[in-house]
Parts: structure tokens; C-alpha cells; sequence
């Protein structure tokens, strides 16, 4: 039996850095309309800023990582996005490809492609007994941290003023902008929003597999992607729904597959995606206001 | 009838003007002339159901790949391949089909892939299907670097017969070329731009749209697996990761930079891009400027192609060709502007 919790903790801790990613992805695509491959990069910006700068000390190296990350989206914001901001969603698409693509490889300029050692927080990866089920500790705290992160990001969205104009953006931008709305502070804001969440699942990510490379931000948003999709495209529920369902999906493919299947695991993934968007193409979890309009 | 042939006309002496340095003698100028055209062939199937569909595919670069190693088996000699890919199937390891044998196969098991996965592509609405292209490349990454008995996992597949030279690679590029025109020109690619323009007036006028877009993706599909197939007998090497997000950028600049929305785009953005490439790649493999040593700069090319299809994308979003087509009339009206990109839903829904 204990194989089972053990499995459940797995994809709960998972499953939470993908949620935190896909909320993150979600935020952007519900006002926007815009799927931001950029926001690989500020995940991997984060992880190479705690590079140079833990040997400050943690608490330091956080803070300027997660600083780094929301000035990266703020940026990329202003001198990215804006000035195609009317265009139509395959445009902003594409953008959004080129500037992930632009920044992955002048860190690649920077640093080099090759892999590096991280470990942030190695006191983190005893492990802790419960009963007769050995769980990291780092596990623990990351789903901790999730919780706590998405309470936040929720009371953030119902309770203050222009958390409320986001959601108001989101069901619909043009009436939102009718009534006074500024659409310029409204982005920003998500954009900002977003450059935290990314930094904090690319804390916890690190912090589990300890290796940085260039590349790493691209492999949690593909499946950030997938997850807001799968969640409905739109629904920030079903953004971190849709990120803890691909968590679960994922370790429960590794214990249950056969294991000269288990390499093949991320295309049982990927396949299940696509069949869950051919069943419902509207996603698992679609809000009313996303429907498209005629 | 009379502009498209006259389009295809000038496309291909364009073409033809582009792979003269190939025969200046040097063998990296022939090397860098196979390669533009190897991309040429992928940006024309890829804008095959791109242009048509006004659907983005992350995908393709997948059926190059399936393609490629689909041929390889048909085509590495037989002594050879019992060596360097014994699990094969035995009817396969005895078999040589050559190099055009070797290459329908190719685009048989490409298109045939692209008939199933596109059934759910086609299902789907803009964005959603553009991710669930990505979604696929994933599948087909993961699955060709793992099945090691097909195409040797993450390790070089090596002893493919060097089949493509650029005369050979440059007359597949003009056979794409006129496939990919013919459709255009055709009832089906009328009324696939029809729904690329207005899906639901589409629909309503009777098209057929999800059957037409899935015959696009099959066809374009055959065509990327073309550039697969020559790619793997210019060099005689194939690895599963020339087939990801690398090549799915670089094709993708391509067909946006020259215009997503026309034929002509697909093919200016192609060969536009290549020269660039080409200049990029040597200053950022370093050199030496009056007594001044300027060190190689790995992923330099790469941010200055970036750079310049994001300038691209704000200053002309509709690409060098606009949503034009090449012609004698056009040309002569240069200065024109094209008419410009409706703008669409997303912030003014």
C-alpha cells in the first residue's frame, strides 16, 4: 500500500510545479489571448540567476532571482508584446516563439550549453518518515509553498482592486476597457504576476533535480502549455488543475508502465493530451466567457 | 490559371538564381546550396497547410524526421544496415528500394502518420491545434530517441549512400514547388483560403472544412518528408534531435519572414533566411578583422535570427511578400502596399 502514497506525494509535489506553471501561462493566455513561450525563459532566467548569486546566501539569491524574473516579463511585456498587441493570435504565437527562442540562446551566449550542478537548499533533501513511507522533504515543502502560492495568487485575483480588473479583462477585454479599465497597468501586472510564479516553480524544480541548463525553462512550459490547454484555455482553475492532472498522469506512467515502456513515458503524456483535446476541445475545465465569438 | 503558372515560373528561376553559388566550385558553397535547398523543400510543404489553413504547425519537423529514417531503412545498404540496425524487421533488412524508392516510403509513412494524428488536429481551433502540434512533436521526439532499435535512440544513424547532389536536390525543390501550386490554384485550396479567411462563412457556404484542412496536412506532410529524406543522403547521417525545435524555428522564421500567407512568401523567407544564416554562421564561428581576433560565439546566429524575424513581426507582420504572390504585375507595381492583415478577435473581440 505505502507504494501508493508514496506515488500520490510524487505526483502531488510534480504536479504543483506544473500547476504553478501552467497558472502562470493561464494568467497571460486569459487576457491576452497570447500562449507565451517566453515564459520558459523566465523560469530558466530565474534558475541561472540563483547560480551566480547564491553564494550570498539563499534568502539573497531568491530575492534578486525572483526580482530578475518579474523585470524579464515586464520587459518582455513592453518591448515585445505591445507593439503587436491588436495583431492576431498565430502572430502573437510566433512572437512569443521567436523572443523564447532570442533569449534561450543569448543565455546559451552567456553560459554556455553545457548542463551546470545546482543544489540550492541541500539540508532539504533528507528524507522524512512517515509511518513506513520515506518522503523528501523538499517534497513536502513544495507542495507547501504551491498551497500557499496559489491562496495567495486567489486572493490576489478576488480581493484587491486590480486583481478584480484582471478577472474583469479576462471574461471580456473590450467591455473591460469600456468601463475604464487600463488595458497597459491590467497586462503589465499579469505579466509581473506571471514572471513570480515562473521563478517560484523554477526554484522548486531546481531545488529537486539540481541540474541547470539552457533549455530546462522549455521542458515546464511545453507541459505548462499542454496543462492549460487540457484545463481549459481561459480557466485559471483549470490551468492548475491541468497542471496537477499532468503531474499525476506522469508519475503514474512511470510506476504502472512496463518497464521497456517507461522511457516512452512523456509520449503516453503528450498522447493522452491530445485525446482528452479531441474528446473535449474545449478543454476539461472552460469557462462560459471563453467561448469563441462570431 | 495563366498568374499561377507565371508565379510558378518566376519561383522557380529564383530558385535557380539561388543555387548558382553552389557551382562555384568550393564544397561549402555546394554544401550550403544543398542545405537551403533541403530547407526550401520543408518551408514549401510546411507553407502548404500553413498558408492554406492559417493554422501554425509546430509539428512538422516531425515528419521530416519519420520520413528521413523511413527512407534510411530502404536505402542503407543491406550488408551495412545488418550492422548498424539489426532489430529491424527481416523483410526490411533485405531490402533496398534505392534512393526513389527509399524517399515514397518516406512520404508514405510521413503522410500516413499525418492522416491519423491530423484527424484530431483538424478537430481543433486555432491555438488548440497549434499546441497539439507541439504536443505531437513531443510524441515523435521521444518516442524516435528511445526506439533504438529503428533509428539507433540519441546515437548518429551512419552509412546512408550520399544520393543528393544539388542538381538532384534543386529538381525535388521545383517538383515540391509545382505540388504545392497546383494545390494552391486548385478548388481545394480556393476554398481552404476561403475558411483561412472566414471559417464560419466558410462553413456556411457548404466547405467542407475539416476534410480539405486534414488533406492539406497530409499532402504538406509528404512534401516536409521530402526535406527529411534529402537531407539524410546529403550528409549521410541522421540523429532524431536534427528533428525538434531547432529546425522547427529556423522553418518557421522562414515562412513568417517571407509571409505565411503565400506560396511566394515561403519561398523569398527560405532562401532571404539562408544567405543570412550563412553570413551569421561565419561571424559567429569567429574571425580575424585587422589584426583583431573576434572569438567564436556560439548561439550568436541564433539570437540575430531571432532578432530579426521579432523586427520583422512588428514592422511587417504580414512578412517581405505581404500576402502577395509573385508576379510580372506585381513587380512592376512595387511600392504598393499589401492590403494589410485583418485585425483580428483577440483584444478587439
Amino acid at each position: 500500500m505505502s507504494w501508493v502514497i508514496q506515488a500520490l506525494i510524487d505526483a502531488m509535489s510534480i504536479g504543483s510545479i506544473y500547476a504553478l506553471t501552467a497558472l502562470g501561462i493561464g494568467l497571460i493566455f486569459g487576457i491576452m489571448r497570447l500562449i507565451n513561450f517566453a515564459h520558459a525563459e523566465s523560469i530558466t532566467v530565474t534558475v541561472y540567476i540563483l547560480v551566480l548569486a547564491i553564494g550570498l546566501g539563499f534568502p539573497v539569491a531568491l530575492f534578486l532571482a525572483a526580482g530578475g524574473a518579474l523585470l524579464l516579463a515586464l520587459l518582455s511585456e513592453r518591448l515585445a508584446f505591445r507593439p503587436v498587441r491588436g495583431a492576431n493570435p498565430s502572430t502573437l504565437l510566433i512572437t512569443s516563439f521567436a523572443l523564447s527562442y532570442l533569449l534561450q540562446n543569448t543565455l546559451v551566449l552567456v553560459f554556455g550549453a553545457r548542463p551546470m550542478g545546482l543544489n540550492i537548499l541541500p539540508s532539504l533533501s533528507r528524507p522524512l518518515l512517515i509511518g513506513d513511507v520515506r518522503v523528501p522533504m523538499i517534497q513536502v515543502v513544495t507542495i507547501g509553498v504551491t498551497i500557499l502560492l496559489l491562496l495567495a495568487t486567489g486572493a490576489f485575483l478576488r480581493k484587491t482592486r486590480i486583481g478584480i480588473e484582471m478577472r474583469a479583462a479576462a471574461a471580456d477585454f473590450q467591455m473591460a476597457r469600456l468601463l475604464g479599465i487600463r488595458a497597459n497597468r491590467v497586462i503589465a501586472v499579469a505579466f509581473g504576476l506571471s514572471g513570480i510564479l515562473a521563478s517560484s516553480a523554477a526554484v522548486l524544480y531546481v531545488a529537486q533535480t539540481g541540474v541547470v541548463e539552457p533549455r530546462l525553462g522549455l521542458h515546464l512550459a511545453l507541459i505548462g502549455f499542454v496543462a492549460t490547454v487540457v484545463g481549459g484555455m481561459g480557466s485559471l482553475p483549470g490551468a492548475v488543475l491541468g497542471g496537477l492532472a499532468v503531474g499525476m498522469v506522469t508519475v503514474f506512467l512511470q510506476v504502472l508502465l512496463p518497464s521497456d515502456l517507461r522511457p516512452f513515458r512523456e509520449a503516453f503524456v503528450y498522447l493522452a493530451v491530445i485525446f482528452v483535446l479531441v474528446l473535449r476541445p474545449q478543454g476539461l475545465f472552460r469557462p462560459a466567457s471563453a467561448r469563441e465569438r462570431v | 490559371m495563366r498568374s499561377r503558372a507565371q508565379t510558378y515560373l518566376l519561383l522557380a528561376g529564383l530558385i535557380l538564381l539561388a543555387t548558382l553559388p553552389g557551382y562555384l566550385g568550393s564544397a561549402a558553397s555546394a554544401r550550403f546550396a544543398i542545405d537551403m535547398m533541403i530547407k526550401l523543400a520543408f518551408v514549401i510543404g510546411l507553407s502548404i497547410f500553413v498558408s492554406n489553413t492559417g493554422i501554425l504547425s509546430f509539428g512538422h519537423a516531425a515528419f521530416a524526421g519519420i520520413a528521413a529514417y523511413a527512407a534510411a531503412w530502404f536505402t542503407i545498404p543491406v550488408m551495412t544496415k545488418k550492422v548498424f540496425l539489426p532489430d529491424l524487421p527481416a523483410f526490411v533488412l533485405s531490402t533496398d528500394l534505392g534512393f526513389w524508392g527509399g524517399m515514397a516510403t518516406g512520404m508514405l509513412l510521413a503522410a500516413f502518420v499525418a492522416a491519423i494524428f491530423g484527424v484530431a488536429v483538424v478537430r481543433l481551433a486555432g491555438i488548440g491545434a497549434s499546441i497539439a502540434t507541439l504536443a505531437f512533436l513531443a510524441i515523435v521526439n521521444t518516442t524516435m530517441s528511445h526506439a533504438t532499435g529503428l533509428t539507433k535512440g540519441t546515437a548518429s544513424l551512419i552509412g546512408l549512400p550520399l544520393l543528393v547532389n544539388l542538381p538532384v536536390a534543386t529538381a525535388v525543390v521545383l517538383a515540391s514547388l509545382l505540388v504545392a501550386s497546383v494545390f494552391a490554384g486548385s478548388r481545394a485550396g480556393l476554398m481552404l483560403r476561403a475558411s483561412r479567411e472566414d471559417e464560419v462563412a466558410a462553413l456556411a457556404s457548404g466547405i467542407a472544412v475539416r476534410r480539405l484542412r486534414l488533406a492539406a496536412f497530409i499532402l504538406s506532410a509528404a512534401v516536409v518528408g521530402v526535406s527529411g529524406v534529402l537531407q539524410g543522403h546529403a550528409i549521410g547521417i541522421l540523429s532524431v534531435s536534427q528533428f525538434y525545435l531547432e529546425l522547427t524555428f529556423l522553418t518557421l522564421a522562414m515562412l513568417v519572414i517571407g509571409g505565411q500567407n503565400s506560396l511566394s512568401g515561403a519561398v523569398v523567407g527560405a532562401i532571404v533566411i539562408a544567405f543570412l544564416g550563412e553570413m551569421l554562421r561565419t561571424v559567429a564561428g569567429g574571425f580575424t578583422l585587422a589584426g583583431l581576433t573576434v572569438p567564436a560565439m556560439p548561439g550568436l546566429r541564433e539570437v540575430a535570427l531571432a532578432i530579426i524575424m521579432l523586427a520583422v513581426l512588428m514592422l511587417r507582420p504580414s512578412g517581405i511578400m505581404g500576402n502577395r504572390e509573385l508576379s510580372l504585375a506585381n513587380l512592376r507595381r512595387r511600392g504598393v502596399q499589401p492590403q494589410e492583415d485583418h485585425v483580428n478577435t483577440a483584444i478587439s473581440d
